[in-house]
């Protein structure tokens, strides 16, 4: 099974490499951009094929390490 | 007073500090490499700056979980000294031993230079060689530095006087261009609620001896020297 985590900044919280970002594609000729966010994506492979299973490790893993909450939120899709 | 050294894959502020410990204590500190989860007991435990485990992930999250940092939780729990410089500092706040976390610099380019801070309070046993107010210049050097905790939390900090040290011009004045890396309230340094653990993005190891031009960052070894005897 595998499990695809992004993991990105909070609403509120400011993203100064996304602003960077913004600007880049602004200076390539990219018109219509209201905003850019920066996050991550972790792909995990699982040996676990119990979807309930899974979720409830990978929300654990989150928590722990794969996010810092006080700044970033997550989201878990499970496939397979 | 006895002190050891959390030395992690990446770390390169462990010998600074052992040099400015040795400096301070007349005799080297304990280096406890980052997967010994049991080390003798000390007084102080230092958290070095670096780039450990190459900032993966986010600077200081591989490193709060190795066997050594379980230990200095443990013990930081138990009243014991804890110093976190730099990589230290964002370690601690990873390893939630202090709130809030250390994001990347808003002008979002890595900063080496001497600043000013503004000692907010003498309190041993980190800062009470200093005076409340003194104003002391220490060399920063971070790409992650910019302090952000939510409005709950910074004004928790505030209220309980547990900012060690804040970002100033030379006079003092915590100004906007005086703050380098974009941190809340100019924040350089915080200490948790029991006040025995220290987390501060300068260097106070680079500025202990006069051959290296300056010797305000000696005050903090020599205090908790006195302070732990």
């Amino acid at each position: 099974m595998i499990a695809r985590v992004h993991v990105t900044l909070k609403q509120g919280v400011l993203d100064p490499q996304g602003k960077a970002i913004a600007n880049s594609l602004k200076s390539l000729g990219f018109s219509g951009i209201a905003g850019v966010r920066q996050g991550k994506y972790i792909e995990l492979e699982l040996e676990d094929a119990d979807p309930e299973i899974a979720r409830a490790a990978v929300e654990d893993m989150c928590q722990r390490l794969l996010a810092n909450t006080v700044i970033e939120d997550y989201t878990i899709e499970l496939d397979g | 007073m006895k002190a050891a050294v959390i030395v992690f894959p990446g770390s390169n502020c462990d010998r600074d500090i052992e040099v400015a410990l040795t400096q301070s204590m007349g005799r080297p500190p304990l280096m406890v490499w980052h997967r010994d989860d049991s080390f003798p007991s000390v007084d102080l435990i230092v958290v070095p700056g670096g780039f450990s485990y190459g900032d993966y992930l986010r600077a200081g999250a591989m490193a709060a979980n190795s066997p050594a940092m379980a230990e200095t939780k443990r013990r930081a729990d138990a009243g014991v000294a804890v110093l976190g410089i730099c990589n230290g500092f964002q370690i601690l706040a990873e390893s939630r031993l202090l709130p809030g976390v250390l994001m990347r610099n808003a002008t979002l380019r890595f900063i080496c230079r001497d600043v000013h801070l503004r000692v907010e309070e003498s309190r041993p046993p980190f800062t009470g060689n200093y005076r409340k107010g003194q104003v002391i210049r220490i060399p920063i050097a971070h790409h992650d530095g910019n302090y952000f905790a939510d409005h709950e939390t910074l004004a928790r900090i505030e209220g309980e006087g547990r900012v060690a040290f804040r970002y100033t011009d030379q006079c003092g004045k915590p100004t906007a261009r005086a703050n380098p890396n974009g941190s809340s309230a100019n924040i350089a340094g915080i200490v948790n609620e029991a006040g025995n653990v220290l987390g501060m993005m300068p260097h106070p190891e680079r500025l202990a001896d006069q051959a290296l031009s300056g010797t305000d960052g000696r005050a903090m070894f020599d205090g908790l020297v006195e302070a732990f005897g």
